[in-house]
């Protein structure tokens, strides 16, 4: 087999690996569905009547906001399944075995991607059921804007693996999580229009990458005017991905267990 | 690789954690189908060196060939060409102990259906069979040991590193895992091991590298390292304790070295086995000494042990207790 056939097939054995342990894991599998619905109930209905969203009712306003938030954190398994990895020692074995280099992070990034379309869809079902609709969307601009929310997750499951090879054990990468990456989504469009905001963080937000991201999103499902949002989000996952996954390979190559 | 080449050839090898010097040049080799045993005391070393033959860790300093590949320049081919089970088990403690050993056969590059053949046949061998379609969290600690040992085997790989392979394991356990180790090496597999428990290196090695503070402080077969501590000894038990200086005048004469009163037996040192005893009883009962029980002593790896590493095995800096059960 050829080297580049050789990865696939094993960053499909480890793709596999990550999914099966899912059975028996059922708080995994909560993460993935339970709780992006709670999110959705409560801005919904405890923030919803605050926060005003001029021209859409705020349900509108929110799903893709919220999508792309909990899309961008599917990858966090992939942080807590590699430091648990290096924890347990089985990142050794994997670096003793004559497989591919990179297919221990191929294989879960690839596996969150197919975790990311499950919650796609729960989100998506609790969206409609909250009263969500698209608006002025062709089925082109729909599948557009969901071929972007997974390469956005798919962006985001580098980030992690880096963080995850950083991290010591599962509590840390945690920690890193949501102490320095999960702020970052609330200080974005990801739930309320930026104009609300003070000057200095309202700045910051115009900037933040997750405004670029929600706002291309509500401009493919809510026909809002694109400007240059839906493609400046392309080169950002792209930028993402170039920049995070040869650190994570590179960390991977020198991270040793214990 | 070639018959005559080594199959594990080690030559300076240097590694520095920061300021501590885990191996300061050590040199050591292991002929193919051979089973060499590395031992030595907690902190000595033994782990390091396995990291770097299984390419984990890059050496500061020397040279390491397995299976006729350079440790640095060939690793990725190497890879193919060893298996590997660390000194703690490396299972995947939420996959059935069958799914960890198919990931590991077919990240081998070994065909699904091969791979699985092999997985029940291992865990059959390894008795885990019952436990097979079970989470290994749920395995005991000995069941991990088990498991991670069938994943190094999984391959059938020319070369082999167990470190501590047996730690851990009940006695039924360990037999079946040396019976195994000896059968891979009858198919002609090398085989690096390491130890805390000397009746197994004993057993299993056919040459044994000592290695203390990073250092090789000796090397040998078992009969070798026995002989340098010294060979036959007589150890004689008496019926009163206090014949003792009478039974050691009597037996000064045909010892090597003085006898003496060691946990009240005492003990003297002979040349020649042939003949000893009778000759023991001959002396001993002409000078009127009561004889309870009489034997002769080959030394144990364990004499060969604390007199090489001076200290002793039961002196652990670390308080790691596997060493005190090692030699208890
Ligand atoms: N990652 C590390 N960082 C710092 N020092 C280390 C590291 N790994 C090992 N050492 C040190 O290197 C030396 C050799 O360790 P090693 O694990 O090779 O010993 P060992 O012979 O396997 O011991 P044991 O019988 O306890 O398993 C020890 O002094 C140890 O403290
Ligand atoms: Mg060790």
């Amino acid at each position: 087999m050829s080297s580049l056939a050789l990865t696939i097939s094993d960053t499909l054995v480890l793709a596999r690996r990550n999914l099966a342990r899912i059975p028996n894991q059922p708080d995994l599998l909560i993460a993935y569905t339970v709780q992006p619905v709670m999110f959705v109930l409560l801005f919904v209905y405890v923030f919803g009547g605050a926060i005003r969203t001029p021209g859409f009712d705020y349900v509108d306003f929110l799903m893709p906001g919220i999508i792309v938030q909990s899309i961008a954190f599917g990858g966090f398994v992939t942080a807590l399944g590699l430091s648990e990895d290096v924890q347990k020692g089985l990142i050794d074995r994997f670096r003793s075995l004559p497989m591919s280099r990179a297919a221990v992070l191929t294989g879960r990034t690839f596996s969150d991607v197919l975790l990311n379309c499950l919650s796609l869809a729960v989100l998506l079902g609790v969206g409609f059921i909250a009263g969500f609709n698209f608006i002025d969307a062709s089925a082109g601009e729909i599948v557009l804007g969901i071929v972007l929310l997974l390469l956005l997750g798919y962006a985001f499951s580098w980030i992690f693996a880096l963080v995850g090879l950083f991290s010591s054990s599962p509590e840390t990468a945690n920690a890193i999580g949501f102490t320095l990456i999960f702020p970052l989504t609330f200080a974005s469009s990801v739930f309320v229009p930026v104009g609300s905001m003070p000057d200095g963080l309202r700045q910051f937000a115009q900037v933040n990458p997750f405004t670029t991201v929600s706002d291309a999103m509500r401009s493919l499902w809510l026909g809002t005017p694109a400007h240059t949002d839906v493609w400046m989000s392309f080169v950002w996952c792209a930028i993402l991905i170039a920049v995070f996954a040869p650190l994570a390979v590179a960390r991977y190559r020198t991270v040793a267990a214990r | 690789m070639n018959a005559t080449e080594d199959a594990i050839a080690v030559e300076g090898l240097q590694k520095s954690y920061g300021s501590v010097r885990a191996l300061c040049g050590v040199d050591f080799t292991a002929q193919a189908g051979t089973v060499l045993g590395l031992l030595g005391p907690n902190g000595a070393g033994k782990t390091t060196a396995v990291r770097i033959l299984t390419t984990l860790l890059k050496p500061d300093g020397g040279r390491a060939r397995v299976a006729g590949l350079d440790v640095t320049k060939d690793a990725a081919a190497l890879r193919a060409r060893i298996g590997l089970a660390g000194q703690y088990a490396a299972v995947d403690e939420n996959l059935t102990g069958f799914a960890n050993l198919e990931m590991v056969g077919r990240l081998y590059h070994m065909g699904r259906a091969d791979a699985r053949a092999r997985a029940t046949e291992l865990l059959e061998r390894f008795e885990l069979t019952d436990a097979a379609k079970r989470p290994a969290k749920t395995y005991s600690g000995g069941m991990r040991r088990r498991l991670d040992l069938a994943a190094a085997l999984i391959f059938r790989p020319p070369v082999l590193f167990l470190d501590e392979p047996t730690t851990g394991l009940d006695p039924r356990s360990r037999l079946s895992m040396w019976e195994m180790i000896e059968a891979r090496t009858a198919a002609g597999t090398t085989v690096l091991l390491t130890t805390q428990y000397l009746d197994e290196a004993d057993r299993l090695a056919d040459r044994i590298v000592v290695i203390d503070h990073g250092n090789v402080i000796a090397e040998g077969t078992s009969d070798e390292l026995k002989d340098r501590v010294g060979g036959e000894r007589l150890e004689v038990e008496l019926e009163d304790g206090g014949d003792a200086e009478r039974a050691i005048a009597a037996l000064a004469g045909m010892a090597a070295e003085r006898p003496a009163l060691e946990d009240g037996a005492v003990r003297a040192p002979v040349n020649q086995r042939s003949g000893a005893i009778a000759e023991a009883v001959r002396r001993l009962d002409a000078a009127d000494v009561g004889i309870e029980d009489i034997r002769l002593q080959r030394p144990t790896l364990d004499d060969v042990f604390v007199a090489l590493t001076g200290h002793g095995a039961e002196v652990d800096p670390d308080g790691d207790a596997a060493l005190d059960e090692a030699v208890a």
